[in-house]
């Protein structure tokens, strides 16, 4: 019923890929397709249409049909265009330098994610050494300021509230708040408004120029339709903003608004949010939205990931693996890593074809993890660093401490066993090999020591129990 | 303004739209049925069912031999009314009745409940309102302030505290008290996010279970400007919850909530209200007839 964008052009270019030579009919129905595909992703309807018809033009020039792998040409071409539409730079924050404090405006719809967007970018300002002021002038929603003011005391930033009845004296109020308490950077939250409400247009105009913000950044919804269009051309002619903010990302919507933001107002993406946690605004890479769109895996992304919580011990911790071979510590260290970046389910779609391998496999079952550690937990030190020793008698009772069964346990030491058998076979690879080997052998064990488990945890196979 | 004038009011834009194409030139040729299908696509309802209801009327149309645009606007109308289901039964007339609110963050779950119970006691019903949002952050702060300014009362624990708990603590209240309508407003969460949903499902069961003296009704609330995005959501929640209908908001914007008709078409769950202003009287009974000729930019 629902197919994502990427699943649909890989069905495509697989279709494609069986060919050896492309006629003008195989690109139109390619192009159909892909025209689908971008619907379904709420691309808007005229922005496909410009789309679609530049690609094709593109695809019909003889050096791709005549070319030996047409597929993978018509792949690049669309993959290209769709990194250009996103917008070919990487967008960050401009701040003034000669102003303190800077001023962020934030607006968009209702629900939007506002305030929620405005306490994630106080804590990477914070994190960046910035010293930012969250201002609640949403004084429409009940209780929006208690909810900026809760957050901002979970990620200790300072909120100013005022009277919170007129929002453009808060917002006004609030910069003299920030010069007075040294504050380099003021973040005004402001009410959600729709576009075609006059009186509250009005207002962020009022707001606007009531602070001259230098920064007005718009939160867009990842899941809104083909209605975006009308949104963000109002809000851009009348109260002019920079970027945007792409929220509620961590869903499985495809964010083909982000394509249509680009294209009608010509504005960047500066940040997704990806999740509830503060720290979940990652800034916007229009290759890898392409890429992750068009099906190809954020590996970029789950590298990052994994280097933010892959620390020096662990990096040890992967060589003694190499030297000594690999205990249950290790594993239960791997799963917890697996946590850290966001659990299986994440890292797995953001891999190459992840989405269809989940997909048939009917989805990854986190709870597994849990069960193997609860096993794991059940064991002594001794029999987590010898795993060898765990005979009958013991095997019973890790079993009984973890509340799972005997099966479930050999089980277990089964893949322990496979996974160090793997092991061996690499450390006899370095030990061959020369120093530079060694180092790539290293560097890729810890990936592995990331995602060594994976491909078992998918479905019914492996971990999934 | 009565009810159809505002919805046409909101609709308008979508209105203009689909009367450009029955305007232009008055004579249905090829241009004209891919005009049609890019317009109910535009309006949301997805290309699958747009091409499908397209299809539909073309056959209609040579079969009737309608050939004029305009003598296919009442079809294509009757057509998308079809669509949609009608609902057995109104969760907030037929009481004593306990609705449980659920969605993803943002489509406006609060802001629903606020409104529907300010609604029911001006209709004199006795109302008690269930804070079961025991995650975000001020949420119960914003339905205690609803619950003030519609005069009923908010049973809730504090941020952090176990959603479920809350629903048997607001069921065994509206119990002893005898309420009649019983509003429950619940976390937003994204359906992709497995724990999360599962832990609605154990709020949702735990109600369905406590809950003998009245039915119970799960209400998924959902943002008329959500585009294709809305029919994973729908399917995930259903698939978790075994939902009753669904709630649109927000239809008094640009957005031509054409997903709302999707949603109904895969899943078959009546739309019990609509969204279409900000007041609380705004809240509307929803007309399937009326919501598609509004659609379409059929007068009275």
């Amino acid at each position: 019923m629902f197919n994502s964008l990427s699943e649909r052009l890989q069905d495509t270019f697989d279709k494609l890929r069986g060919k050896g030579k492309l006629t003008e009919a195989d690109i139109n129905v390619a192009m159909r397709e892909i025209r689908m595909a971008l619907l379904e992703a709420d691309v808007n309807f005229r922005v496909v249409k410009d789309f679609v018809a530049s690609c094709k033009e593109k695809c019909l020039t003889a050096e791709v049909l005549d070319s030996l792998t047409p597929a993978q040409n018509v792949v690049r071409i669309v993959l290209d265009q769709l990194t250009e539409l996103l917008g070919t730079t990487e967008s960050k924050l401009v701040l003034a330098q000669n102003r303190t404090p800077n001023v962020i405006m934030l607006v968009g719809l209702q629900g939007s994610g506002k305030t929620t967007a405005a306490a994630k970018l106080a804590y990477l300002l914070k994190g960046q050494g910035h010293s930012p002021l969250l201002a609640a002038c949403d004084t429409h929603r009940p209780a929006a300021a208690d909810q900026l003011a809760t957050l901002g005391a979970e990620i200790g930033v300072p909120v100013y509230r005022g009277d919170g009845k007129d929002a453009v004296k808060v917002a006004s109020e609030s910069i003299h708040e920030a010069v007075d308490h040294l504050n380099d950077i003021v973040i005004v939250d402001t009410a959600g408004r729709l576009q075609i409400d006059e009186e509250m247009m009005q207002e962020a105009v009022a707001i606007k120029q009531a602070v001259r913000p230098d920064q007005i950044l718009m939160v867009v919804d990842a899941m809104t339709g083909q209605d975006i269009v009308n949104v963000v051309q109002t809000f851009a002619e009348r109260v002019d903003f920079d970027g945007v903010i792409m929220s509620k990302l961590d869903g499985d919507a495809r964010g083909g608004g982000a394509l249509s933001v680009r294209a009608v107002t010509g504005k960047p993406i500066k940040f997704v949010s990806m999740g509830e946690k503060p720290d979940s605004l990652e800034v916007f890479h229009p290759d890898r939205m392409a890429k992750r769109i068009l099906g190809m895996g954020d590996v970029y992304g789950i590298i990052e990931q994994a280097q933010k919580v892959a620390d020096q011990e662990q990096i040890d911790a992967a060589e003694r693996m190499l030297r000594e071979g690999f205990t249950m510590d290790d594993l239960l260290n791997q799963m917890q890593q697996i946590r850290k970046m966001g659990g299986l389910a994440k890292i797995i779609s953001a891999l190459p074809g992840g989405e269809r391998a989940m997909a048939q496999q009917g989805g990854v079952d986190e709870s597994s993890l849990g069960r193997i550690e609860a096993m794991i937990h059940s064991m002594t030190k001794e029999e987590r660093a010898r795993p060898k020793i765990i005979n009958g008698q013991r095997r019973k009772r890790i079993a009984a401490g973890s509340g799972r069964s005997v099966q479930e346990v050999n089980q277990l030491l089964k893949q322990w066993g496979e996974m160090n058998k793997m092991m061996s076979k690499m450390r006899a690879a370095t030990q061959g090999g020369s120093k530079k080997q060694r180092r790539q052998m290293q560097s890729m064990m810890r990936n592995m020591g990331m995602g060594g488990g994976m491909p078992g945890g998918m479905g019914g196979r492996g971990w999934g129990m | 303004m009565g009810f159809f004038d505002r919805l046409k009011s909101g609709l308008s834009r979508s209105r203009e739209a689909i009367n450009e194409i029955f305007y232009m030139g008055g004579e249905v040729d090829e241009d004209f049925w891919e005009d049609l299908e890019d317009t109910l696509v535009m309006g949301d309802m997805g290309g699958e069912l747009a091409m499908r209801v397209t299809d539909d009327l073309r056959e209609q149309a040579a079969r009737e031999n309608l050939n004029r645009a305009d003598q296919l606007r009442d079809a294509l109308a009757k057509r998308l009314a079809q669509e949609f289901r009608t609902a057995d039964r109104d969760p907030f007339e037929d009481v004593p009745s306990c609705v449980l609110f659920v969605g993803i963050n943002g489509a406006g779950k609060t802001t629903t409940v606020g409104k529907l119970a300010g609604r029911a006691r001006g209709e004199g019903k006795s109302c008690l309102i269930g804070g079961a949002d025991t995650f975000r952050a001020a949420a119960i702060e914003q339905l205690e302030v609803w619950g003030t300014r519609a005069g009923v009362d908010v049973i809730t624990r504090e941020r952090g505290a176990d959603p479920a708990s809350v629903c048997y603590d607001v069921v065994e209240e509206a119990e002893k008290r005898g309420t009649q309508l019983v509003l429950i407003d619940t976390a937003g969460r994204l359906h992709t996010s497995s724990d999360l949903m599962r832990e609605l499902a154990k709020v949702v069961n735990v109600t369905r279970k406590r809950c003998t003296s009245m039915p119970v009704t799960v209400v998924l609330v959902i943002d008329a400007t959500t585009g294709q995005n809305g029919l994973a959501q729908a399917k995930e929640f259903n698939d978790a919850l075994d939902l009753d209908g669904l709630i649109v908001t927000k239809l008094d914007g640009t957005a031509k909530g054409g997903i709302a008709l999707a949603i109904s078409d895969q899943l078959g769950l009546p739309i019990y209200r609509i969204g279409v202003g900000e007041s609380i009287d705004d809240l509307e009974t929803f007309d399937a007839l009326d919501f598609c000729r509004a659609l379409v930019g059929e007068g009275k």
